[in-house]
């Protein structure tokens, strides 16, 4: 006789069923019957959160961190719509999360109950799927599928909404054993005449640049990322979801193209004729204005979701299929191009990348009054945590330092949210990154502006042994804006001063949280500072770099302009005709 | 800009509706028509979609639609290798003076009269846009009182099916 349990025991079964081995949540009255199983499970580890925020970038960083589904939890109402923020980041930048959300009473579904909101409906344009549950016989089916779809072909969020009754309800537990989604099948195969087609044009191509972006990480495809780059010899911009997919280290490494990225990548891409786009998606960070985005360049566009392909910018070659398949048959055919006698001849290209890349190096200004420059700390951090280190950045200027100044060489190491650009991803992020990935030391890389938004989990993390470090760029304002303030509205700062130089003090607020917390505020004492932090971890550890605040993100290309408009420093435009 | 007629089967899942609805106005397009119904697979659903738009877009659109799960296949038709109709009820002013010149018209356009009252009738009539519209502006000189329209539903000529046997649950594997 089949065994009778509950819904909620359904429930927690089932996650041990998908291999969950973690958890981040919040209990709350609907979702409270799944709660009392879950303290009984052997694997399912539940990590309670201080705001539900923090639940969904732990999952977020967990996943990223360890590519495997990231899950939160959190009871209907403001629990499920504190899921929001993090539902929607993940869905920007396809990162495979399951959030399970109780809901009020079937019978109450509708009326406007307590705790009650429509968070299917809420979610259904930032989920990839989400599920309303209300029969518990569901419930394994509803979560295989959530898992399934969540971790396949372009990962994303699924929301799996359960009415409370459901949770109580008596049921019997049948985990499917596969799984059948007609509406649902990714294309992971490339088309082989595509991919053959595509390899002609590579060898043929005079100024050929690939354009690398997320799914080359997502798809574990770095190692045949490079055996392509090294076999053609193709220069390679990294986007800032893709930092880590190709070693910084490596001399055909250009860096990341967009708003913020350096010359030779933006340029690489602008002057190119043939664009190799690999899980990138031509976002308007990358390309400026679209209409005069590598204006000269046939675009290659590979990608698993077709959607992509030709949504911003026409592709002459689309190819539907999984990063790391194809890559490893566009190596297959270009080879065969090779061998019979057709390879490509990129050598003046390649020497001209080169001459930007040594003319126009990532740089900045050190402040002539003895203040610390926040380039100088990032820099600093990446070179004594090295490359081995897992860094998570919060949104604005320290981020795009971070994605400067930190090299990076290995996938999985690099977390930030690219498309939705929350403040607030670090802290939470950072922590799912460390209880996924306990081996590794991780840093957050937080500005004073995000830290304030989501600091509350460094509880968390004191209470759970999650021993995070935190480097606090703290210029006492909301950087980024600021900047955009200088530039753009003749440097009239409407609330951008945080006063975080002096409210809160930092170092008191991590002592609260029973957090290490150390102060920096010259360059002398940087190394020692870091080397301090990496030597603590029977803490999370908070560093408060008190930095200069008039440092500013360079080069950058200013929203709605042209790539072409690129600005080196301020007011420096880089040259592109070579004066020998 | 121009108008197009998707055919879209789906699960007959609750919430599909307004996945579908809310798609094509989270990305910028608005549908002229939707008609939903069941078809001859059960728990397969068909959308008639008409959109007014380039190309390109059209092109987008599809391809959003077919990431959603509960959608399993979206076909195109186009108008000269398909039937599309729509139905429509119009009450429409007719007294003993003008009933006569009304009925007349009905019969011109193959319509037919589903009610009588004594200042009014009520007209049933199918068919193509083009033609739906001819007939109202025969109609309006006598007075529509009430109009409603049906959205457009299509199904391509020929002895082909859109729904293939991959969608029949009794083909598919256990």
């Amino acid at each position: 006789m089949t065994e009778t349990i509950t819904g909620a025991q359904s429930l927690v079964r089932s996650l041990e069923h998908a291999g969950v081995e973690v958890v981040f949540g919040i209990p709350g009255g609907a979702i409270l019957p799944a709660y009392d199983p879950l303290m009984d499970s052997p694997t399912v580890r539940h990590i309670l959160v201080r705001h539900e925020q923090g639940a969904g970038h732990a999952a977020e960083g967990y996943a990223q961190a360890t590519g495997r589904v990231g899950v939160c939890m959190a009871t209907s109402g403001p629990g499920a719509t504190n899921l929001v923020t993090p539902i929607a980041d993940a869905y920007m930048d396809s990162v495979p999360m399951v959030a399970i959300t109780g809901q009020v009473p079937s019978a109450a579904i509708g009326t406007d109950a307590f705790q009650e909101a429509d968070i299917r409906g809420i979610t259904m344009p930032i989920t990839k799927h989400n599920f309303l549950i209300t029969n518990p016989a569901e419930i394994p089916r509803a979560v295989a599928e959530a898992f399934h779809i969540a971790g396949t072909g372009r990962p994303g969020p699924v929301l799996v909404d359960i009415a409370k009754d459901a949770l109580q309800a008596m049921t019997t537990f049948d985990w499917p054993s596969h799984i059948d989604l007609p509406g649902y099948r990714p294309v992971t195969r490339p088309h082989a005449k595509q991919v053959r087609e595509a390899a002609r044009m590579i060898v043929e191509a005079k100024r050929p640049v690939l354009y690398v972006g997320g799914g080359v990480i997502k798809s574990h495809a770095n190692l045949e990322l490079l055996r392509l780059a090294e076999l053609t010899g193709i220069p390679v911009t990294t986007t800032l979801m893709a930092r880590g997919a190709f070693p910084d280290s490596h001399p055909l490494h250009l860096g990341m193209p967009g708003m913020h990225g350096s010359v030779s990548a933006v340029g690489a891409l602008q002057k190119s004729d043939l664009l190799i786009t690999l899980g990138a998606r031509f976002d308007d960070r990358v390309t400026g204005r679209l209409d005069s985005f590598a204006p000269e360049a046939k675009v290659i566009h590979a990608d698993i979701d077709p959607a992509e392909i030709s949504k911003n910018r026409y592709a002459d070659v689309p190819i539907v299929g999984d990063a790391r398949e194809v890559i490893a048959d566009l190596i297959v055919a270009i080879a065969a191009e090779h061998e019979a006698g057709h390879a490509g001849d990129y050598a003046e290209w390649v020497a001209l990348l080169d001459h930007m890349k040594a003319t126009y190096p990532l740089g900045y200004d050190v402040p002539t009054d003895g203040t610390l420059s926040p380039q100088y700390v990032i820099e600093r951090l990446g070179l004594i945590a090295g490359p081995e280190a897992i860094y998570a950045a919060g949104v604005g200027q320290h981020q795009m330092w971070a994605a400067q100044f930190v090299k990076y060489e290995i996938p999985g190491t690099w977390l930030n949210s690219g498309g939705a650009g929350t403040m607030g991803y670090a802290v939470p992020a950072a922590m799912g990154a460390k209880v996924g990935r306990p081996d590794a030391t991780v840093w957050a890389i937080d500005g004073d502006g995000c830290f304030q938004m989501t600091n509350q989990e460094l509880a968390t993390c004191a209470i759970n042994d999650i021993p995070n470090k935190v480097a606090l760029i703290n210029n006492s304002s909301l950087g980024m804006v600021r900047q955009w303030q200088t530039l753009f509205y003749e440097s009239r700062y409407s609330n951008t001063d945080l006063h975080s130089h002096r409210i809160p003090d930092f170092v008191k607020l991590a002592d609260a949280y029973a957090c290490h917390g150390l102060r920096c505020e010259s360059p002398d004492d940087v190394d020692a500072t870091i080397e301090k932090a990496m030597g603590m971890n029977d803490a999370p550890v908070v560093i408060d770099f008190v930095v200069n605040k008039d440092a500013m993100v360079w080069p950058m290309v200013a929203a709605g302009t042209s790539n072409d408009d690129i600005k080196h420093a301020r007011d420096l435009a880089p040259r592109w005709d070579r004066e020998e | 800009m121009s108008r197009h007629t998707l055919s879209v089967l789906v699960e007959d899942q609750p919430g599909v509706l307004a996945r579908i609805s809310a798609l094509f106005s989270r990305r910028g397009f608005n549908i002229d028509s939707l008609a939903v119904g069941p078809t001859e697979i059960s728990g397969i659903s068909r959308m008639t979609i008409v959109v007014n738009v380039e190309e390109l877009p059209l092109e987008q659109v599809t391809k959003q639609l077919n990431k959603l799960v509960n959608v399993l296949k979206i076909v195109e038709l186009d108008q000269d290798s398909a039937v599309q109709r729509e139905l429509l009820l119009v009450k429409v002013k007719a007294d003993i003076e003008t009933r006569t010149h009304v009925i007349e018209t009905v019969e011109l356009f193959r319509a037919k009269v589903v009610d009588v009252a004594v200042d009014t009738v009520t007209i049933e009539a199918t068919g193509s846009r083009d033609k739906l519209e001819a007939l109202l502006r025969m109609l309006e000189p006598f007075g529509v009182k009430e109009l409603v329209q049906s959205g457009m539903v299509a199904v391509g000529r020929g002895s082909r099916s859109i729904s293939d046997r991959s969608l029949r649950p009794a083909d598919r594997p256990a």
